[in-house]
């Protein structure tokens, strides 16, 4: 047992060498045409030792730190609890989310134009995950090109505006429509692709989407990008200090007040919040049909779901879709938001962190994937100093989770689906 | 009700049913049995349309149904217990029964929800256990009732008796025989040959995907050739 362990960490310090020594004890330094490597400094390089042994040490003392580690959570955690009735917890529970929602429709009042702003990035991350969740979480359908379908949604209200003068409200169906479709269409010739393979041609399509923005200069703008995008209105009224579009007025004239920027940031806001409230309880609906049933039935078990008769194919392709089309929706949201965007905003990047979102939130589970969200998207804010280490921060926090919770933040409960009962 | 005629199937070049023909009539109970490898799950699967047949017909009520998609055969009046149970470990017992019924209104649903727990009263003490923490034997009158659930006037069932101690065997055999009684046809694959031969009305012996012998029940007991193979002398 101990000549294993000791084993083990020998190799696992032998790993962390083979890693870091050659990204950190190396530089390479340009003079004139000509690139030479030199050797790191000295602190480095005792730095990257010193990692290897904290990893050998850790490896070799592993059962014992993680047993102290097991009994501090059984200490802190206490007794467990009588698990409540199954209604009440419901009802606890719609309460205390709709509390959650009146608070967030208030909140931006009191809060600067910056944290507002990252509020509303905050929430398209909710609507992505909240889609991408009904894929990889429900369908279990593991999706790595799922940005395609946001950049879909996107480009379609950024085009349409620049093209034909389209509206945000009129673009907004469009764009989740459309991308829907897509999602539609890149769905036929995976659905017999499962796991592994099925990732890697998501993944595929993901970048021949963005290589196509990126390429189809006449049309998207290439590398440049859109820019120009209209914001949304209300009823015809337009949040910047001068009217633009011919016949509509602008809100702070028709209101009598004094014009702010902050208007429009608000306003923006409460639209995503509204959305992702929509995405929420539409797919939560989804989830208690017949279909989202159909969904996880064909998860746990494909032959078996087969065998009682419902088509693999149309259950596959209808998590697809539904889910491209949330995608959508935050996409024409995220293009009135930016007012600018390129190909850049849709990089394989942004597809791997909303599947982060949904796997640290707990596969399947809505609140899980929305505090997950938060995370993901106010924590690298918070810590701007150390945006540098941002990926290194999350990478470690996903280790983290994979040790600590497994199934998640919030690990889906099922929902109970009772028939009832005839009297 | 359920014709095989001349069937080959393939996984890909390599042909697993070499010309099988096997008929089960309305009522009957009809057993299959052979040894490992034989390709008896291929034969209950090529009458499910996965894999398809290569060539050779399968007639289900009169209807050719040997290029139906799967998901078609499975809706028309058809069941299957599948080869190791395959229940949807996540979910509860009730709401597999409830995946059982997925094409049915809720009424239905309800009706025969309670037919399966009365058929099963296990079940409906475990009503709302997750199924995958559930015995052997609950798993599969899980798996039974599951499919019992669409109403079929016909069900498939692939080694039910897999991996159960006998009095739970026992039990799950008599529910087979009441099946039969309620007007459900039953098609049966066992390895428990004994027992699935003294129940059967007619049984088929499949040798290295051909149909090496077929009689009624009784009679294949007491062939020899049968009690040496299957019998254990
Ligand atoms: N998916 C598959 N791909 C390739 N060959 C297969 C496949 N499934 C079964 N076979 C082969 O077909 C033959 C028949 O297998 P089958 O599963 O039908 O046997 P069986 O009679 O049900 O056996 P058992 O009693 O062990 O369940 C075997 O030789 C098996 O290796
Ligand atoms: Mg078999």
């Amino acid at each position: 047992m101990a000549a294993l362990n000791f084993k083990h960490a020998l190799f696992c310090a032998f790993i962390t060498l083979l890693i870091s020594y050659p990204i950190l004890g190396f530089n390479l330094e340009a003079k004139g045409i000509n690139v030479t490597i030199v050797g790191a400094d000295t602190t480095t390089i005792l730095g990257v030792l010193l990692a290897a042994v904290v990893v050998f040490l850790f490896q070799l003392f592993r059962d014992q730190i993680m047993g102290r580690v097991g009994d501090l959570r059984s200490l802190t955690a206490g007794k467990p609890k009588e698990p409540m009735a199954e209604n009440r917890r419901a009802k606890i529970e719609s309460w205390v989310l709709t509390g959650i929602v009146v608070l967030a429709l208030f909140w931006p009042f009191f809060m600067s134009r910056g944290a507002v702003d990252l509020a509303t990035l905050v929430l398209i991350y909710i609507m992505l995950a909240l889609g991408l969740n009904v894929v990889v979480g429900l369908a279990g359908l593991l999706d790595l090109g799922y940005v395609a379908f946001y950049a879909v949604g996107a480009y379609t209200f950024a085009l349409l505006s620049q093209y034909l003068g389209v509206s945000f409200w009129v673009a907004l169906p469009i764009g989740a429509l459309l991308a829907a479709a897509f999602g539609l269409v890149l769905g036929f010739p995976v659905l017999r692709l499962r796991g592994d393979y099925l990732a890697i041609v998501t993944l595929g399509f993901g970048e021949i989407i963005r290589i196509l923005l990126n390429n189809w200069t006449t049309l998207t703008g290439g590398p440049n990008g859109i820019g120009g995008i209209p914001d949304p209105t209300l009823f015809g009224m337009e949040f910047g200090r001068r009217v633009k579009e011919e016949g509509n007025t602008s809100f702070h004239e028709t209101f009598g007040i004094a014009y702010s920027g902050e208007h429009k940031v608000i306003f923006l806001y409460l639209i995503a919040l509204v959305l992702a409230v929509f995405t929420a309880l539409v797919i939560r609906r989804f989830m208690r049909m017949p279909v989202g049933r159909a969904w996880e039935a064909l998860r746990e078990d494909e032959i078996a779901a087969r065998s009682l008769g419902l088509s693999r194919t149309a259950v596959k392709l209808s998590a697809f879709t539904i889910g491209a089309f949330f995608a959508g929706f935050a996409g024409t949201v995220f293009a009135s938001k930016q007012g600018f965007i390129s190909p850049e905003s849709f990089v394989f990047l942004e597809s791997a962190i909303i599947l982060a979102i949904v796997v640290l939130g707990g596969m399947g589970s809505q609140i899980g994937v929305v505090l997950a969200a938060i995370a993901v998207t106010i924590l690298p804010e918070l810590a701007r100093e150390f945006s540098e280490y941002r990926m290194l921060i999350f990478g470690a926090a996903m280790v983290l989770m994979m040790v600590w919770r497994p199934q998640g933040l919030m690990p889906m409960r099922r929902i109970h689906i009772e028939l009832k009962k005839q009297e | 009700m359920l014709v095989l005629e001349n069937v080959h199937t393939h996984y890909g070049k390599i042909e697993a049913l070499h010309g099988v023909s096997v008929e089960v009539k309305k009522g009957e109970i009809v057993s299959l049995i052979g040894a490992n490898g034989a390709g008896k799950t291929t034969l209950l699967m090529t009458v499910c349309g996965n894999p398809r047949a290569s060539s050779g017909r399968v007639i289900l009520n009169g209807r050719d149904i040997t290029r139906d998609p799967t998901a078609n055969i499975m809706r028309s009046g058809i069941a299957i217990v599948p080869e190791g149970r395959r229940i949807f470990s996540g979910l509860t017992v009730e709401e597999n029964l409830h995946m059982g019924g997925f094409f049915n209104t809720k009424a239905e649903i309800r009706k025969s929800q309670d037919h399966a727990y009365e058929l099963f009263p296990r079940l409906k003490e475990r009503e709302h256990q997750r199924a995958g923490t559930m015995s052997g034997g609950e798993q599969q009158m899980l798996a039974i009732g599951r499919a019992l659930m669409s109403k079929p006037n016909m069900i498939i069932l692939d080694e039910p008796s897999l991996g159960l101690a006998p009095l739970v065997i026992k039990q799950i055999f008599e529910i087979i025989g009441h099946l039969r009684d309620e007007g459900i046809t039953v098609f049966l694959v066992e390895q428990n040959a004994h027992q699935a031969l003294n129940l059967a009305d007619r049984g088929y012996v499949l040798e290295t995907g051909k149909i090496r012998l077929q009689d009624t029940g009784k009679n294949l007991l007491a062939n020899p050739e049968v009690q040496n193979a299957y019998l254990g002398g």
